[in-house]
């Protein structure tokens, strides 16, 4: 590819006061805590990293069996395994520190407070750009699920965890509701800077032989490309239904994929389930963007953002 | 450890027995720098069908930079990977996880069982290149029957192992469980090897602790990525919490190990 070329594409995007060098992410829970893919994949690449769920305590995680593959897809139910808060502070952070993408932190509670106190905890943190704020993992049965469904609870979570930072906050939502702009509309006016979806949908999956659940915990959510039209139809609705940003997740694996959700109204998106069977989707999804303006004679992946052409518009 | 995602190219297809295969793909950058009990994740196709990658352990290396893998087909990814003909590429991720631990001292024995004999092969070449006299060595094999057998009784016999036999239908060697050849020889090994069947790891463990003879493990469990992110492969472990398979093992000391299932 033409290195001169290339300094003529703009990948740029912006979330609310955070701005990304390209929109393309690694999605909580598929890229751990970077480390994990230093020597498979160029770090200082990417838009932004957002890392496995943090919790105030460590988590062990659910039983086993917790993942099984599924047709175009895979079921997990991890329930939420983390290093806890402090084990994150001081054994994830140096090495976060030293790539040069955004970071972004998934945190998650038990309760509103809890989501507040993480928030705190992880202002001021040199090398964190922003919080995702998962309210819609539905593998625990406290907490969660809960505020990923009602828009009352989301809303109180999202405030509690702005009034204790200013760092940019992306709300993390559940497709596992009947109206996800419902939800979208609640963050927003909660003061959410941007929000992210979709999570994980709930599903399961049975051994006839055994007559038994795949998983140990019965059911678990399902990703990978099977959930991707689900997502981008969610995504679609919800960036016509509030004004902050929105971010693509759903199925992501091929620049294909990443421009379906830019067009639909993606300001930037992430790839979760790809990282674990290509590691490098997300380096070859930069380079495809950029290769897609070049050869449409763009010059900025803003100009394709929500660009969706539908009869009578 | 360094870790490669390397195209490569499928070199030999051996037919072992009627639904097992060994494959000889020429993975320099893997092959050159992976250690016994470490295994691939192998990319089956370029589609989504299936879409994770299928974990192998290394059954060997060579110095010309190719690297066997041998397994059963026992699901719709290693049927479409026995499928694969000389001259294609395989996207392979690896060398990953942690292997065995090389004795020094004399008196090891190696118990696999099935495709359990894939890794100890490669273990009990390294061990012969660490300059000690096999011949004390004892190699205890098990499989169903003869034919999935007696290619790896020829094989580790030329390497100077002292190699025996189970088969589940008798017909070869002891009929009945591997696990009871160990009895006689265990008192006097230092350590134990053994990948397998759970089941079969699990009265190994069992006998060996229970003479406090040191033993390694190779689990296998489902796993998406292979490279700690997923989280998917934890097994439970003997204090309660969770063992990661992918990176913490494949290869645990048997004291480590929860041993119900």
């Amino acid at each position: 590819m033409d290195t001169l070329n290339d300094k003529n594409i703009d990948l740029r995007v912006r979330l609310g006061t955070l701005s990304l060098r390209n929109p393309v992410m690694t999605a909580s829970g598929t890229f751990g805590y970077a480390g994990e893919f230093s020597q498979l994949v160029n770090l200082h690449r990417l838009g932004a990293v957002v890392v496995k769920g943090i919790s105030l305590k460590p988590r062990p995680g659910n039983p086993p069996p917790r993942v099984v593959e599924t047709a175009c897809g895979m079921l997990n139910a991890i329930g939420l395994e983390n290093v806890g808060l402090q084990g994150f502070l001081e054994r994830k952070m140096e090495f976060l520190r030293g790539i040069n993408s955004r970071v972004i932190v998934n945190i998650l509670g038990d309760s509103v407070l809890e989501y507040g106190e993480l928030a705190q905890q992880l202002t001021g943190v040199d090398g964190i750009d922003a919080l995702e704020v998962n309210i819609s993992c539905p593998n625990v049965k406290k907490g969660g699920v809960a505020f990923g469904t009602d828009p009352s609870m989301a809303a109180e979570v999202t405030r509690a965890v702005k009034e204790r930072t200013d760092l940019p906050v992306i709300v993390k939502l559940s497709p596992n509701v009947t109206d996800i702009t419902v939800m979208a509309r609640a963050v927003e006016e909660a003061g959410a800077d941007a929000v992210s979806l979709i999570n994980t949908l709930i599903g399961m999956a049975i051994d006839t032989t055994s007559r038994r659940p795949r998983l140990a915990n019965v059911i678990g959510g399902l990703s990978g490309p099977a959930i991707k039209p689900v997502a981008l139809r969610m995504v679609w609705q919800t960036a016509r239904a509030v004004s902050i940003p929105v971010i693509g997740i759903g199925g992501i694996a091929t620049t294909e994929d990443a421009l379906e959700f830019l067009i639909a109204g993606a300001t930037a998106i992430q790839v979760g389930t790809a990282n674990f069977y290509q590691p490098r989707s997300s380096e070859s999804i930069i380079d495809g963007l950029t290769a897609y303006l070049q050869n449409r004679g763009e010059s900025s992946i803003r100009s394709i953002i929500g660009t969706l052409q539908t009869e009578g518009d | 450890m360094p870790e490669f995602q390397e195209k490569a190219s499928l070199l030999h297809r051996e037919v072992i027995a009627a639904d097992i295969f060994r494959l000889t793909l020429h993975a320099p950058e893997i092959s050159g720098t992976a250690h016994p009990g470490q295994f691939v994740m192998l990319q089956i196709n370029d589609g989504r069908d299936p879409l994770l990658r299928r974990p192998f352990s290394i059954h060997q290396v060579n110095a010309g930079g190719n690297m066997q893998i041998l397994f059963k087909v026992v699901g719709r990814g290693t049927a479409q990977l026995a499928g694969v003909l000389p001259g294609h590429h395989i996207d392979c991720i690896g060398p990953l996880g942690r292997g065995f631990a090389l004795e020094q001292r004399d008196r090891l024995c190696l118990v696999g069982g099935g495709m359990g004999i894939a890794p100890l092969y490669f273990l009990a070449r390294r061990l012969l290149q660490t300059g000690r006299m096999v011949e004390k060595d004892f190699v205890l094999l098990g499989a169903r029957n003869r034919a999935e057998l007696s290619i790896f009784v020829d094989e580790f016999s030329e390497l100077g192992y002292t190699v025996q036999t189970a088969t589940d239908d008798g017909s070869m060697g002891h009929h009945g469980f591997v696990t009871e050849l160990l009895d006689p020889i265990l008192p006097v090994m230092k350590r134990v090897y053994t990948c397998g069947p759970f089941a079969m790891m699990k009265i190994c463990a069992d006998k060996a602790l229970a003479v406090d003879v040191a033993c390694q493990v190779s689990l296998e469990t489902h796993m998406a990525c292979g490279l700690g992110a997923c989280l998917g492969c934890a097994v439970t472990g003997a204090d309660g919490g969770y063992l990661h398979v992918c990176r913490q093992g494949p290869v645990f000391d048997a004291r480590e190990v929860a041993w119900t299932r």
